[in-house]
């Protein structure tokens, strides 16, 4: 989704009215609910969101310069700066050490790479098709991806071939190194 | 306000990945240099004593579960990537070393000048800004056009050029690179070719 994106592709920036801010924050606790406890902390109350609309109805929201998050249509996605300050509000996939590399350059994730004994996927009933998971890695602390399920967590333990999740947001792509100012 | 639910995550300065993730970047060498002088316990955690060699630590990183094989194809990996971005470094600083910035003067009238710069764009300066500054700092209009090859320059009215080229190297220096040629050509109409500045507007 990021694969190519630029200053040119940012068409206007306003800042955000207090209301509408609110609603953001609810709509953002409400996907995430764990998120509820720490939100004014991300967010705080008397901080200015600025919207940032881009090609493609790319809309990012960003809190004193920094991109917290983002929307393609409807659903808020977190963007990693985000989800590195609170990882446990949201789904997560663990991927094993020999996907990393693909992953950090930008590739889709292969079933496989979420079924091998490094990777980690939720117990049954797990996530959705379609739903959004933040990556993690086998080892690591931190999250290196963000993507969206192509077939659920069980489909993924099942079937075990082809493209499992779809690339949103990794790692130094150019939304991670995109300067806000 | 509680401030210990969220985390603090530390930033490399150097590949700008969460310290984890340095090993993937290809500038594992400088990246283990900014951590161990910046934050010497995330040092000791992610790689071990300091004083342990290379392949140790990855090994000790790797204890996964991929298997050997591929654990050694993916070292073999980073290695390579690593090289890799050690020579388009030094390439590029060798680039940057080797090119120089011309500032040019032009005489538009007879006691009017414009001055051209190019040459800024290799070392990364963003010139939209640096019009911007220029035009504040000199109260001149100030823009970024397309030279005759195709480049991007810098376009400043009034005849400020000492101050310019002055004001380039001290911005040169900052981002760490002193020995940049900045040339300085003054083009002239043929029939005053004295040496009678115009006075600074």
């Amino acid at each position: 989704m990021f694969r190519k994106f630029t200053k040119d592709d940012v068409h206007s920036r306003s800042k955000v009215k207090s209301s509408i801010q609110r609603t953001l924050k609810t709509k953002l606790v409400n996907q995430y609910p764990q998120l509820e406890e720490v939100i004014d902390e991300l967010i705080p109350k008397k901080s200015q969101i600025e919207l940032i609309k881009c090609e493609d109805k790319i809309q990012l929201y960003a809190v004193d310069g920094e991109v917290l998050f983002f929307q393609k249509f409807d659903e808020l996605i977190p963007t990693l700066k985000l989800v590195h300050k609170f990882p446990a509000a949201y789904p997560t996939v663990q991927v094993d050490r020999g996907a990393i590399k693909f992953v950090l350059s930008g590739a889709n994730i292969m079933c496989p790479g979420l079924t091998s004994p490094g990777a980690a996927l939720p117990d049954a009933p797990g996530f959705e098709e379609e739903s959004i998971v933040v990556i993690n890695a086998e080892n690591k602390d931190s999250a290196l991806a963000i993507g969206k399920l192509m077939m659920s967590t069980e489909e993924i333990k099942s079937v075990n071939k082809g493209h499992g999740v779809e690339m949103i947001h990794h790692l130094g792509d150019p939304l991670w190194t995109f300067n806000v100012e | 306000m509680s401030e210990t639910k969220l985390r603090n995550v530390v930033y490399c300065d150097v590949c700008s990945y969460p310290p984890d993730y340095c090993e993937f970047t290809g500038k594992l060498k400088r990246c283990k240099l900014w951590l161990k002088e910046n934050h010497p316990e995330l040092f000791t955690k992610y790689y071990g004593d300091s004083d342990k060699e290379v392949d140790a630590v990855s090994s000790k990183l790797a204890e996964s579960s991929i298997g050997e094989e591929r654990e050694e194809k993916l070292e073999k990996d980073l290695k390579r990537l690593q090289t890799k971005q050690e020579n388009k470094e030094q390439r590029e600083l060798a680039k940057k070393l080797s090119s120089k910035v011309i500032i040019k003067r032009e005489a538009r009238t007879k006691k009017k000048f414009i001055l051209a710069i190019s040459g800024l764009e290799v070392f990364d300066v963003d010139m939209k800004k640096l019009a911007k500054t220029f035009a504040s700092k000199f109260a001149t209009g100030c823009s970024v056009s397309k030279n005759a090859e195709k480049k991007e320059e810098i376009v400043l009215q009034g005849d400020v050029l000492e101050a310019v080229e002055k004001y380039i190297h001290t911005l040169l220096e900052e981002k760490g690179l002193k020995d940049v040629k900045v040339e300085t050509i003054d083009t002239k109409k043929k029939k005053k070719p004295t040496e009678t500045p115009a006075p600074a507007n």
